[in-house]
This record gives C-alpha cells, sequence and structure tokens, in this order.
C-alpha cells in the first residue's frame, strides 16, 4: 500500500488550496508492517479502540500500540449508528460518566483538528401515558441534581419545537409531554472514528485493517500474545473493543460474560430541506428521528427481537418502522426511503457497559455497548486509557465492573436507554 | 424475516413469537448459592455458530419449544418440544 504523508494540519485556508490545486484527499491513517510486539494490543478500531488508542498517547505518553480490526475502521457500530449524543440518563453514575462524554465532544473538532459536527439540536423523549411521564420527571430530578439541562415540558412546547408533529389527542398514543434536553444532539459518526484514527496516527500508534485476532495465549492466567491472521504478536494487555462480537474474543481467554448480540437496524430517506430541529424519540413507538445537515431523515428503532450476528435488513423493520413515523409526523408519508441496515449490539441486562478489569491479567474490556455506546466513545477510551496506564480503575466507570454481575449490583439503565440510544 | 417452525402450528413469521434465548438447565434452587444463580441467570455463551434456544409462540398456540438455529446464517434446522414438555406430553397423555 502507498505511504501516505503526515497529514497536515487542517485548516480553511489549507481546505480551498487542496481544493483547488490536487485531487483526493489522502487516507489519515498510515499503513504498517505488523510488529512482532506491541506494549498494548486493542482488538475492534471502532470509536472505542480508536479513543482509547489516542487518549493512551496523548495523556499518557504511550504510543506503541496496535489496534487490530478484522475489517475496517468503522465497519462495526461505530459507521453504522445515529449518532444521537445525550446525557439525560437514569442513574446519577449513568448520567456523570455520558455527560463527560458530551462535554468531550464539544471539544472534540478542535481537539482532533477535524470537524467533527456536533450539532447540539436538543433532544426530546417523547411521553404518551403517565407512567413514562411519571419515569421522564425522576430522569429530569436526576439530571437536574448532576447539573444536566433537562426538563419535562408539555405538548404546546413540543410543538412548537416541532411544528411537523402531531401533538393533537387524535392519535392512538396521544403526547402528553417529553422529557427535552437542549444539549443532546448528532454528530458525524464517520468523522469522530477518521479523527480519532487521524489522531492516534499521528501520536504513533498503528492502525491495522484487515487483521483478525483468532486466538489469544495465555500464560499462569495473564494474556502472553494474540495470535491474528498477519501473525503472531506478543503483548501483555489486550483491550477487547468488539462490541457485537465481544463474546467471540472473550471466549479466547476462557470468559463467558452477560452478553446478547442483537441486529439493530436503522434507515434514511431522500434529502429535503431542513424542517426538524431537534432528535425525536418515542419508546412507546420504538422509533427516533433526526434531521441530518445535508436533509436526510434518520430512523432507528429498537434491536431484532432475537438474538443474530446476521447484518441483514428486513421487511419487518421497515413496514413497522413507517407506520410508527406516520403516526408521529403524518406530514411525511411521501418522502421515500433510500436506504436501510443493520448493526450489531452487545446488550448487558441492565443496559450498561461492562469496563475494566476481568479474572484474566492483562485481559482489560470495554464492551455492553449495546444501542448507545457511540456516545459514550470519547469518556470510555479516556478512562479505559487511565486504566491502562496507571493501572487503577478511574472512579467513573467504578460501577460498570464485571463482577457487578456475580455480586448483584446490577446499574438499571433500561428505562433510559432501551430505545433512545 | 426467518419463518419459525412451531410444532403445533407449522412454519409462522418470526414476529408472531418471543425468542426466550439460549437454552441451559436451570440449577436446583435449593442448593445453589445467590452467585451460581446470577451466573445462570445473566451469564450467556452468545455462540456465532448452532445453537438450541427456547422460543415461545406469543401470538399463536402459546407454547414453549426448542429450535436449532445459526445465529450467523439464521437458518432453522430443528424445532421440537423442549425435554420437559415432551417427558410430560408421554406422562399425562395430553
Ligand atoms: C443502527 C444502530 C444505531 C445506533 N445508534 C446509536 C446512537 O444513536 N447513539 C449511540 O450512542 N449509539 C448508537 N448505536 C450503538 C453504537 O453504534 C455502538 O455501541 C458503538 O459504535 C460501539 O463501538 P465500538 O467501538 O465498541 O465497536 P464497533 O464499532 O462495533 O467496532 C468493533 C470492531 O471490532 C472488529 N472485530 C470484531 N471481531 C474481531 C476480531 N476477531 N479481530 C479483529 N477485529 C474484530 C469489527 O470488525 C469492528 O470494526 C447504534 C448502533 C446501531 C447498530
Ligand atoms: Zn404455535
Amino acid at each position: 500500500m502507498s505511504k501516505v504523508r503526515y497529514p497536515a494540519k487542517y485548516s480553511a485556508l489549507g481546505l480551498i488550496k487542496h481544493g483547488l490545486m490536487k485531487g483526493d484527499w489522502p487516507q489519515v491513517w498510515r499503513h504498517h508492517e505488523l510488529k512482532p510486539s506491541y506494549d498494548v494490543v486493542i482488538v475492534g478500531a471502532g470509536v472505542h479502540g480508536l479513543a482509547t488508542a489516542y487518549y493512551l498517547a496523548k495523556n499518557h505518553g504511550i504510543t506503541n500500540v496496535a489496534i487490530l480490526d478484522k475489517g475496517y475502521v468503522g465497519g462495526g457500530g461505530s459507521g453504522r449508528n445515529t449518532s444521537i449524543v445525550r446525557s439525560n440518563y437514569l442513574t446519577p453514575e449513568g448520567v456523570r460518566f455520558y455527560d463527560r462524554s458530551v462535554k468531550l465532544y464539544e471539544g472534540l473538532s478542535a481537539d482532533l483538528n477535524f470537524n467533527i459536527m456536533f450539532s447540539q439540536m436538543g433532544h426530546l423523549t417523547l411521553a404518551h401515558n403517565d407512567s413514562s411521564l411519571r419515569t421522564m420527571r425522576w430522569r429530569a430530578e436526576v439530571n437536574k441534581l448532576e447539573g444536566i439541562d433537562s426538563d419535562v415540558i408539555g405538548p404546546d412546547e413540543i410543538k412548537k419545537l416541532v411544528p411537523y408533529m402531531d401533538t393533537s389527542e387524535n392519535t392512538r398514543y396521544p403526547i402528553v409531554g417529553a422529557l427535552y434536553h437542549p444539549p443532546g444532539g448528532t454528530v458525524r459518526h464517520d468523522a469522530v472514528n477518521w479523527g480519532y484514527a487521524r489522531g492516534a496516527d499521528i501520536r504513533g500508534c498503528e492502525i491495522h485493517q484487515q487483521t483478525e485476532v483468532q486466538s489469544i495465549e495465555t500464560a499462569d492466567g495473564r494474556v502472553v500474545a494474540v495470535d491474528t491472521n498477519r501473525g503472531r504478536i506478543a503483548t501483555r494487555t489486550v483491550v477487547n473493543c468488539t462490541a457485537g462480537w465481544a463474546s467471540l474474543i472473550n471466549v479466547m481467554v476462557g470468559l463467558k460474560m452477560p452478553l446478547v448480540t442483537h441486529p439493530l437496524q436503522a434507515a434514511v430517506t431522500e434529502p429535503v430541506k431542513k424542517f426538524l430541529n431537534a432528535v425525536v424519540v418515542s419508546g412507546s413507538l420504538h422509533v427516533y428521528v433526526s434531521q441530518t445537515d445535508r436533509g436526510e431523515l434518520v430512523f432507528g428503532a429498537s434491536t431484532d427481537p432475537y438474538a443474530s450476528y446476521s447484518m441483514r435488513g428486513s421487511l419487518e423493520f421497515t413496514e413497522e418502522l413507517a407506520g410508527h413515523v406516520l403516526e408521529l409526523m403524518p406530514g411525511i408519508a411521501k418522502m421515500r426511503l433510500l436506504r436501510q441496515w443493520a448493526g450489531l449490539c452487545d446488550m448487558t441486562p441492565d443496559f450498561s457497559p461492562i469496563m475494566g478489569i476481568t479474572p484474566v491479567e492483562g485481559f482489560l474490556v470495554d464492551i455492553g455497548w449495546g444501542t448507545y455506546g457511540f456516545k459514550a466513545g470519547p469518556v470510555s477510551g479516556e478512562s479505559m486509557a487511565q486504566l491502562i496506564a496507571t493501572g487503577t480503575t478511574p472512579e467513573n466507570i467504578k460501577a460498570f465492573d464485571l463482577a457487578r454481575f456475580p455480586e448483584g449490583r446490577l446499574v438499571g439503565e433500561k428505562g433510559a436507554a432501551a430505545v433512545g440510544h | 424475516m426467518i419463518q419459525v417452525p412451531c410444532p403445533w402450528c407449522g412454519p409462522r413469521n418470526s414476529m408472531e413469537f418471543r425468542a426466550v434465548g439460549e437454552s441451559k438447565s436451570r440449577p436446583d434452587v435449593a442448593t445453589t448459592t445467590p452467585e451460581q444463580w446470577r451466573q445462570y441467570l445473566y451469564t450467556k455463551s452468545n455462540l456465532a455458530d448452532w445453537v438450541t434456544e427456547t422460543w415461545y409462540h406469543r401470538a399463536g398456540c402459546r407454547r414453549y419449544f426448542a429450535v436449532e438455529r445459526h445465529t450467523v446464517t439464521n437458518d432453522i434446522r430443528e424445532s421440537r418440544l423442549p425435554a420437559a414438555q415432551l417427558r410430560q406430553k408421554e406422562g399425562s397423555g395430553s
């Protein structure tokens, strides 16, 4: 593969110059031969693996790091998600954790020198009955105590924010209120992945695409090497960042965890002029909608109802989705779907991740990201890097340890994460 | 879409069912520790392979049964009554 020059710092002037004088933009990370050993081997080049490498290099000066992916950068959930970023979760530990990620996202374009297009358009979770309204009040109070901008609003205010929404009482599931979270919004997921990849590469970490981990060698209960289709790598630290495939890596060191892989589908319409200025989520209708800067409507739903590693879309999904979206916004009935796709989600029983050390020394996990892990990329990378560099588990991820399952300390984010992502 | 062959109703759209999950044997309640019980409740094999799992025909005969399905292709090669029900069926004759 061709050697790419170190990407220069991006700037408005550089952009104009390149646009006028040169052809394609070069790939922003380089290709390397696989070395026989690395200090840290990260499995999975999604946002979690890439951010972990980036913060290892940036915050801790650890750069002898390989990020391995059996496919390509962002080929997993990180390139397939609907990129909703928010922090209005239900548990205090969840709220604090995701809020750190929102803060990191707010400064990420400047930090990475890569425009991640974070648009904080506001996030609305609709309530269609009294019991969800009650959970939302509860969530709003937890959020406010943690200093998060979050409140319950009524149908009139919803109508002002989203004029196209059917807030009348003559629907099957009338809208009785919403949890409104102004700092929530969307990012451009590819830009986040590529920005972290470039930042890690510039600092000396190596990204190896088409490099599949096939087994992991242990000796005396600790990791000593990983075997790949491109050869063996000696290492004392392996980080599992493979989301939907995480169970298949865990079993290589003899571990089983509370993970079930479910496909999650999404769809996008043809682009139209901007009319939707908030992310709209309805748990009861199992659907959410946002509009991209290009004008396409992005739709998502809940996971497919059975475990699977297949990433095929289904007609049931499209049919149900369309029906439910039209209950919310009947005015868009004539719009056409452009495409639909699926990604794999590693679901845990408490809708919270599994992060940190495991019974196998040197084998760390940052998994269980289910349907909601893209927003957590920055804070997870920062925390995992700190854990690897210092050997102590950072305070903000202690609640997400593996030991919570045998010890019965589940986190309980279902109420805030089941459809909302 | 996948079609699930219910042993009672024949092949039906998967939307009529609830996929209960991988079949495991339930530990003896009288002698298990809380840790073992939680292990049984939460821990999954989550294989990318042929698996044996339990399905429930929610919008049909409302019975539980066992299915052998490949989790990468979603192919189904067998569905049958769960062992416990087979025993019951033979015993009670219903
Ligand atoms: C349709 C959809 C919508 C979503 N919407 C949102 C949302 O709005 N907001 C949100 O926060 N989250 C959302 N998510 C969830 C989010 O996408 C994921 O939680 C997140 O991207 C996980 O990132 P990751 O880096 O952990 O894993 P991934 O991005 O999935 O990367 C894992 C990588 O591991 C690699 N891999 C697997 N096995 C091996 C092996 N043996 N060797 C080497 N490499 C291997 C894969 O090739 C893959 O690239 C959504 C997910 C989907 C599918
Ligand atoms: Zn039946």
